[in-house]
Parts: structure tokens; sequence; C-alpha cells
């Protein structure tokens, strides 16, 4: 047998793919790139003196302020971060589902591409951003909270509304307009109960979401336990603080488990 | 003999339940609307429109001058420096937490099905820290670090990187722990010592996974990145606060602009990451 023909019998040897040597290396060279340009100041960080500062500062929290009625403010800070996170939510769901309809093809191609970059702008920029922008227009305090909350997520949920209401079965909406159903009852009828379950639970989900955020809202001035925070830190109440801080976390903590016996609850 | 039709009107079927539904909200929000200082009026007084009106006015056109361009590049580029390493030193601590905490490398569950005790105290420690460690939020370490550190990059890396660590420990833990069980039990019990387990018998599996996962928080330590500046951890969000402050919608603007081409970008970047590993 001939070498030659033999070799001309085996299949081709696999193209060498270059692309994936080449993604490592520049994922490399940004982390090299990323720690080489940033001023980072680890000696304020890791030496003796800073060592014994941070012992200081970090001493400075306990014991938690838990005065009577120090816990009754943080309390209706709570409270108020609570209703920040659902009247943003309510709100939310409202102007998303306008926004869907539009959004789902409902007014032409035109409108829905316009819709669609509009929820992109909305959703793109954070809940944060929204607040200080919104501080101009609705002042100090958690009203601007609030909105920033809306914002972000009508955005959001704009967007995943408009995929459901894309994804429901279109022949019953379809066969109720054959039959000569008005436009927005065949769109109650048909189109809304196939969408509603699901648009639900985003929402739930997304109010889930925006407990979080609402708690550190605050830091830009938007009302809640952040704003408690950034008030008694800029003035060094640190026992204060701490007690703002362990009102997050119970909060954060409460919603994870609600929501997480929810899910067990619903997906049994 | 002709016959009128009138077509019948259709309500919305479930109207009745709706507006039950609504009136009862309201009653629960009522208070809600109070705790909240709902007030749309302040919207629409005079002060904040003419304030409102002037701050938009100014973002057309969007600030341009060269010196102001330069600044953002660099602004950018310190943001996602800040999100590139907080996010390596996250993992720095998090696959070894990782590592510390899945049950599927224990060797005294073998057979058993039971942990020897101080393993199992060690598991639940390292998994406390981390739970500890991602439940305050990123701004609130931002908060702190920059009373530590000062204003700076420094302390937005460092918030970065605790945050990080907890979510990447926990999940990469569930990521091993979801993939199949055979390979990893079969290698421990022949005595293969744990790190050679973990690289032959559960990464092969989970490897794709762990990577998508870890892509897909660097696009959110951008967003985070650029929240954080706001408490003034450096790059565009303290820039962005600065502007703000001093009202200039021209600035403003042209920030909020970059801003979201930097989040579009970094998720197309993530995109096409995923869809290679996938």
């Amino acid at each position: 047998m001939k070498p030659d023909a033999r070799s001309s019998n085996m299949p081709q040897a696999p193209k060498r793919d270059l692309s994936g040597a080449l993604l490592a290396l520049a994922l490399v060279l940004l982390v090299v790139a990323s720690f080489a340009s940033l001023p980072l100041q680890w000696a304020a960080f890791f030496s003796r003196e800073a060592a014994s500062s941070i012992a200081e500062f970090l001493a400075g929290f306990a014991p938690p302020d838990m005065s009577t009625p120090f816990l009754i403010k943080s309390g209706w800070a709570t409270l108020e971060t609570l209703s920040m996170s659902a009247l943003g939510t309510l709100l939310a769901a409202w102007a998303g589902l306008m926004l869907a309809l539009p959004a789902a093809g409902r007014c032409g191609p035109l409108l829905r591409s316009l819709t669609r970059m509009l929820q992109n702008v909305l959703r793109s920029i954070p809940e944060l951003v929204w607040a200080s922008i919104l501080l101009i227009a609705a002042g100090l305090g958690p009203f601007a909270g609030t909105l920033a909350l809306a914002f972000h997520t009508s955005g959001v949920l704009g967007r995943l509304f408009a995929d459901a209401l894309e994804n429901a079965a279109p022949l019953p909406e379809q066969s109720l307009r054959n039959n000569g159903a008005a436009p927005l009852a065949a769109f109650f009828y048909a189109t809304l109960p196939q969408a509603l379950p699901q648009m639900l639970s985003y929402t739930l989900y997304r109010w889930e979401n925006n407990i979080r955020a609402a708690a550190i809202l605050g830091v830009v001035g938007a009302g809640g336990l952040g704003q408690m925070l950034k008030y008694h830190l800029s003035l060094f109440q640190m026992q204060r603080a701490a007690t703002v801080i362990i009102a997050m976390l119970l909060l954060v903590a409460l919603v994870d488990a609600l929501s997480f016996a929810m899910r067990r609850a619903l997906n049994r | 003999m002709s016959q009128t039709f009138t077509p019948a009107r259709h309500v919305d079927p479930a109207w009745r339940s709706r507006v039950t539904w609504a009136v009862l909200a309201l009653i629960v929000l009522w208070p809600m609307l109070q705790v909240s200082e709902f007030h749309p009026s302040i919207l629409f007084d005079w002060q904040s429109l003419s304030a409102t009106g002037r701050f938009l006015a100014d973002f057309v056109p969007p600030a341009h001058s060269p010196e102001f361009l330069q600044m953002l590049l660099r602004e950018t580029w310190q943001t996602v420096a800040i999100a590139t390493a907080g996010l390596t030193l996250a993992l720095l601590g998090a696959i070894p937490a990782t590592l510390l905490v899945t049950d599927r490398l224990s060797i005294s569950m073998l057979g058993t099905g039971r942990m020897r005790i101080a393993a199992c105290l060690l598991r639940h420690g390292v998994r406390q820290l981390l739970v500890l460690l991602r439940s305050v939020p990123e701004l609130v370490w931002a908060l702190l670090l920059v009373r530590i550190i000062g204003l700076g990059p420094t302390a937005g890396v460092l918030a970065i990187s605790l945050t990080y660590c907890g979510m990447l420990g926990k999940v990469y833990a569930e990521i091993l722990e979801s993939s199949e069980a055979e390979a990893c039990d079969a290698l421990l019990t022949n005595g293969s010592s744990r790190l050679t387990a973990l690289l032959y018998g559960a990464l092969p599996e989970a490897a794709s996974e762990l990577v998508s996962y870890t892509v897909y928080r660097w696009e959110c330590a951008i967003r985070g990145s650029v929240v954080m500046g706001f408490v003034g951890a450096g790059g565009l969000g303290q820039r962005m606060d600065e502007s703000m402050k001093m009202l200039s919608g021209g600035e403003v603007c042209s920030m909020l602009l970059v801003f979201v081409l930097l989040v579009a970008g970094a998720d197309a970047v993530s995109k096409m990451l995923r869809k290679r590993l996938a």
C-alpha cells in the first residue's frame, strides 16, 4: 500500500481554532490593564496603622443603638422602604402594560421598534441614577425614590410584558375579531387571560428586587433606610448606622425567605 | 322584513373582580401613599417645573468639548477596570470558598451519607460567611469602605470583590452540586485526592456553566461600579454625581449616553462569550 493513498483517505485534520486562545489572551490583558491603570491604594488598607484605624472604625459600630425611639424611627423607615417599593412596582406594572401594547407590535412596526428602544433606555439606567436625576424634579425624599423605581422597572416589565403578549397564541383573538368582536373586547377575552399569570409572576419578582433596591436608593437622598444610613454615617453616628444596616439585612432576609417559601408553595 | 343588527357590547369579562381588587388595593395602598409622601403635585409646581425644564433644555447639545470627552473616556475605562479588578479579586476569594463549601468533595460523606462534625461545622461557617458577604448590598460596602480608605476606586474594587465573592461562591457551589455525582464519587472512592476529583470529575461537566455565570456577573459588576461611583467610589458614577449636583444637563446627557452604550457593549460581549461556551 502506498503511503500517499492512505494519507489521502484520512479525514482532514480539524482546523486549529486560535480564537479561543486569543480570547483568553484578551481577558488576561484586560485584567492586567485594569490593575495597572487603577490608582489602587493597598498601602492605605494593608498597613499596620490602617489595620488599627479599621479596627477602631469597626469597633465604633458596636453596640448598635437599640433605644426604643430609634428603633421606632428605623421601623418607620423600613415601612417607607416597603411602600416605596410597592408603589414603584405598581406604577411600573401599569406603565409597563401601557408600553407593552405598542411594543408587542399592536400599533405597527414603527411604534414597536420605537417603544422597544424607549424600554431599553429606561431599563439600562439603574434605579439609583434615575433617583439622582429625579431629585431635581421631585425633591429630596421617598417620592423621588418611588418614581425612580417606577421608571427603571417600567422598562424591565414593559419588555417582559411585551414578550409575554407576543408569545400568547394569536388564534383565539383572531377568531373573535373575525366574528365581529371589538378589538378591546377581543384582547380582554382572548389574549390577556393567556398572558396574565406570567405577567403577575414577573411583577412579583420585580417587587422582590425593588424592595432590595429601595433599601439602598436613599443613599442619594431618595428616602427609606438608605437615606437614614447615609445621614448617620455622615454624622459619624456609627451605632445608629449599625442599627440601620441590621434593619436592611433583616428586611432582605425576610423578603428572601418569603419568596423562597412562596416559590416552594407554588411549585408544589 | 328587515332586521337591524346591533353588535353586542362586550365588556371586559372579569370587570367585576378587577374593580373589587382595585378598590381593595386602593384601601391597602392609602397608608402606603402617606408613608412614602406620594405627592405628584410636587412635579407640577412652578419651581420644580422650571428647574427640570432648565436641566432638560441643557441636555441638547450633549457636552462634547475635547477635554470633556477625554475625561469621559478615562472615567469609562476606570469603570470597566474597577469591575474587572473587583471581579478578579472576588474570584480569588470565591474559588477557595467553593472548594471548602461544596458537599460534592466531602470524603466523610462517601458511603455513609453523613459528614464528620468538624467538616460540617467548617462548611456551615464558610457558608454563613458567604451569606453575610452577599447580603450586604455592594453600595453599602462601598459607603463603608469609602469612610475607611477615602474617595477613589480602591473602595469600589473592594466593595465589588466582597459582594461578588459571596455570590460567586454560593452559585459555584450550587452549580458543582447540581452536576452528575458519579464521576466525582468514583474518583474519591478509589482514593484520588479532592483536587483531582474536582479537576477530572466535577469541572469538565460544569465548566461552561461556571464561566458563563462569571461573565454574566462581570456585566453586572460594570453596572454596579457606575452606581457605586455615586457614593464616591470612582469611575463614571462619581463624575455623573458631580455633574448632577452642578445641574449641568449637557454633561449628564453625554454621560448617560456613554453609560447606555457601555451597558449595551458589555451585554453584547457577554452574550458573545456565553454563546461560544454553550
